[in-house]
């Protein structure tokens, strides 16, 4: 068994008092929390997206700009809840207050000094062998945090119209999908989306939690609103199924670095691999509709996960570009295998400093932060060239699959993955863009398979 | 919508005299005008040879973003790269798909150029000249393989793009020959991989640039207000940057930014809701100190609460005494806040105003106080992400 040990980020103002749960568990717990002892008649408000299952172009968004939504996702109800939350003194310290920049260099690294985010906390050991563990719901979950950590409830509009309702009780049945502060921000506005928060589910992405992510991209509209998804095993240190998500108007590494193609899907996907950047991933873009792009990701993922392969999901560019880094810095870690020098800066290299955005702790590191130090770090976390071409076979030999079975087991695969399809609209897409396959006749595949 | 009209049809009339859009249409080629500071940053003109292009009529153009062109095919670096040069202010030229009205997609060569005003070096608009790449151009892959990506996989190649402002055509050539050769390894649909742009249509797209720019420059003369392209003058202080307008643009309500580290704390930026609310014009307002808006029976302690919250760098919400230019009078809910920049120091203060007696006019069924936090969080967003870009230079 691979263990490392490390300083847990605080994310929730309830998880430092994790050490005294026992005592407190059963009845009301008294911290108007979301588990059954508090959450009767809670309220929140709602945000219902509206499903785009057809192409999304510009033009049939622009249409949509005519008939204004009634709130702005981004300015007007994140970052105004956030702001709220700032004002009642909910985090442990005010980010706008870190000292950040951009690196010189070709790729324009970011970098942030911040010294407050992992103070008061103990190193924790962390299991990294194992990328799907169960739930434990005796651990910190997001059902113990405060009411007031957690800004709105997600959800798909139910008559394809954007929706929002300032005040809506919580619908423990209807197993609701939340947006959460983290207290511990790297950037202002720094959310958590936590998919059918009541559920109990581990840290692993299913097909429906990571359109919903997409969704949450799409919804925000702006370029610069990123989520990013950690594995476990990949820096996630909480094993309660959650994306992370904030917004910085400035372009990560990750998407400036040049991509070469690899194939194209039968369902428009484009799949490329990163070229001349330190960790080696896949960039997915494009697709037949929203859902086309979703699957094709969240299969990589399953295959990932399922091969035990920790890994890294970031969503830019409004959902239109996911990038993924299967990864091995735990592990190198956890074997003694990383040098002391790398330790010392105790970075933790999860999603967000694979794209380039690099939150460093202590201040000589922000003050040497240089191109060639960021990409010093980072070639640690990429696999080696040849551990990922095999990773890479894997995916595709995975997204393959889904290309041999036919309707009828697309069927099994909705039940399984428990998606309700809402419309007929929505089962049709499901049946016909469920199954991403290879164009025929593609040299790549064959060289991959 | 009507207001955001009579913004574009502006944005153009106070900058240049009557006949530049008569002018403008006599020019060949395909090109547009946006205005960064207006919200969206829409097209404010769009030539013959674009609607010819793009299959558009002008009102279907006019006041919409250029992302209106992108399709599923369009390369999200590309955008990524447009949307950099816009953030920086500076000049680009990419190929990129884009699409027609119709929905038929096709390769144009973009180049992309920001006009400054000569006065104090702000980006008054950018103009985009779209020259279409004919397709017995496209490169074939049959001379390039791998070796020929790995030969500019040094990292030489993506800096250097970065100069093609450059405004010599043979070292343009050099890049994008570079850039083809990138993306030329694969054999694809005609869509999916980038065409090459010929010398003719490099050289067109330069010679549209510049009669573009030697038009607007020309007709800026006769209304004394001049414009550039070039930066003639760095001075800009205490000016926002173009894409902190963008961004700014974005908020709906009423607020203004002013500056405490300025001689008086002026007024630095004011939101056409501003405006309205208070009946004054933007250059009234603009480096003028707040104090404009008390009268007589304003109460000293309440200004004095505001001078305590800037002074001791703390939010405050107040409700005050205000007065309109008429000299009519209104209770404005204000609240105050700090924004800072990325190396963490307060930049600027956000002033957030709600007029009372409209206070429960809200269609979003937000509280306001839920309203002002809306504002100061997209403030707050805004300033610290875009003042990274200046940092570059220092650190």
């Amino acid at each position: 068994m691979l263990r490392i040990r490390r300083v847990p980020t605080v994310v929730s103002n309830y998880q430092k008092e994790e050490a005294e749960e026992g005592a407190r568990q059963g009845g009301g717990c008294g911290r108007n929390c979301l588990n059954k002892c508090c959450i009767l008649g809670a309220k929140l408000p709602l945000y219902a997206f509206k499903r785009v299952n057809k192409i999304v172009t510009e033009k049939t968004l622009l249409g949509d700009e005519n008939k204004e939504p009634p709130v702005d996702f981004l300015d007007s109800l994140l970052l105004g809840e956030w702001e709220d939350r700032m004002q009642r003194g909910l985090f442990r310290y005010d980010v706008t207050a870190c000292e950040t920049k951009v690196i010189p260099g070709e790729y324009g690294f970011i970098a942030q000094l911040n010294e407050g985010r992992h103070l008061k906390k103990r190193p924790t050991e962390f299991r990294v062998d194992k990328v799907l563990q169960p739930f434990d719901g005796n651990k910190f979950n997001f059902t113990k945090v405060g009411q007031e950590e957690v800004l709105f409830q997600f959800e798909a509009s139910e008559d394809d119209e954007v929706q929002f309702f300032p005040n809506v009780p919580i619908d423990v049945e209807n197993s609701p999908s939340v947006v959460a502060i983290n207290v511990s921000p790297i950037e202002y506005g720094h959310v958590l989306l936590i998919p059918r928060i009541l559920e109990g589910l581990p840290q692993r992405i299913d097909r429906e939690s990571f359109l919903l992510a997409l969704y949450m991209a799409a919804a925000a509209g702006n370029p610069y609103f990123r989520l990013g998804y950690n594995s476990l095993g990949a820096f996630a240190t909480i094993n309660h199924l959650h994306f992370q998500a904030y917004y910085l108007a400035v372009p990560f590494p990750i998407e400036k670095a040049p991509t070469k193609k690899i194939t194209t899907m039968t369902d428009g996907v484009k799949i490329s691999e990163l070229l001349n950047y330190p960790v080696r991933g896949l960039v997915f873009e494009g697709g037949n509709t929203l859902l086309d792009l979703a699957n094709v990701v969240s299969d990589s993922c399953i295959c990932l996960q399922e091969n035990n392969i920790p890994y890294n999901v970031l969503i830019s560019d409004s959902g239109k570009r996911v990038f993924l880094f299967p990864q091995c810095y735990a592990e190198k870690q956890a074997l003694g295998e990383v040098s002391p020098e790398l330790l010392d800066t105790q970075v933790n290299p999860a999603v967000w400093e694979i794209s380039g955005h690099m939150v460093l702790k202590r201040k000589k590191d922000y003050e040497e932060a240089s191109e060639e130090n960021a990409w010093r770090l980072l070639a640690e976390v990429s696999l080696s060239e040849e551990r990922f071409e095999e990773v890479k076979a894997l995916i595709f030999e995975a997204l393959a699959c889904d290309n041999g079975d036919n309707g009828g087991v697309s069927q099994s695969f909705i039940e399984k993955q428990d998606v309700t399809p809402q419309s007929v609209e929505e089962v049709e897409a499901l049946n016909n863009g469920s199954h991403p396959s290879m164009v025929p006749g593609k040299q790549e595949c064959i060289v991959l398979l | 919508m009507d207001t955001q009209l009579g913004l574009i049809e502006q944005s153009f009339n106070v900058r240049y005299s009557v006949w530049v859009r008569e002018a403008l249409d006599d020019l060949s080629g395909s090109f547009t005008t946006t205005d960064p500071c207006i919200s969206g940053h829409p097209i404010v003109y769009a030539s013959r040879g674009f609607l010819k292009m793009s299959l558009y009529s002008r009102d279907e153009v006019i006041g919409k973003n250029g992302r209106m062109f992108q399709g599923p095919k369009t390369n999200r670096k590309s955008v990524m790269e447009i949307r950099e040069a816009i953030r920086e202010e500076r000049a680009i030229q990419i190929n990129i798909l884009n699409y027609r009205k119709d929905g038929t997609p096709f390769w144009m060569l973009f180049r992309m150029s920001p006009v400054f005003n000569k006065e104090d070096g702000r980006v008054i608009h950018f103009v985009g000249v779209q020259v279409p790449i004919l397709q017995k151009h496209r490169q074939s892959s049959s001379g390039f393989g791998r070796n020929g990506v790995n030969l500019c996989e040094d990292g030489v190649f993506a800096s250097r793009r970065r100069e093609v402002c450059s405004d010599s055509v043979a070292e343009l050539a050099r890049f994008l020959a570079m850039d083809s050769v990138l993306g030329s390894d694969d054999r694809e649909l005609e869509v999916d991989e980038p065409s090459e742009a010929s010398d003719l249509e490099m050289r067109n797209a330069v010679t549209a640039i510049n009669n573009t720019l030697s038009v607007l420059t020309h007709y800026s003369e006769l209304t004394g207000r001049l414009v550039c392209g070039k930066r003639c003058c760095l001075s800009g202080m205490g000016l926002l940057g173009s894409s902190l307008n963008i961004s700014l643009g974005r908020i709906k309500q009423s607020f203004v930014l002013i500056e405490p580290h300025l001689p008086d704390m002026p007024i630095v930026y004011a939101r056409d809701v501003f405006l309205k609310m208070t009946g004054y014009a933007r250059h009234e307002v603009l480096g003028h100190n707040c104090r404009f808006l008390g009268g007589v029976e304003t109460n000293s302690s309440t200004i004095f609460q505001i001078k305590e919250s800037i002074r001791t760098e703390q939010a405050c919400t107040i409700r005050i005494l205000n007065y309109r230019k008429d000299k009519s009078k209104f209770w404005n809910f204000l609240h105050i806040s700090p924004v800072r920049n990325a190396s963490g120091k307060i930049a600027y203060f956000v002033e957030v105003q709600i007029d009372e007696s409209r206070k429960n006019q809200d269609k979003q069924g937000l509280s306001h106080k839920m309203r002002q936090c809306s504002v100061v969080g997209a403030v707050k967003a805004a300033v610290r992400s875009l003042s990274m870009v200046t940092d570059t230079s220092n650190s």
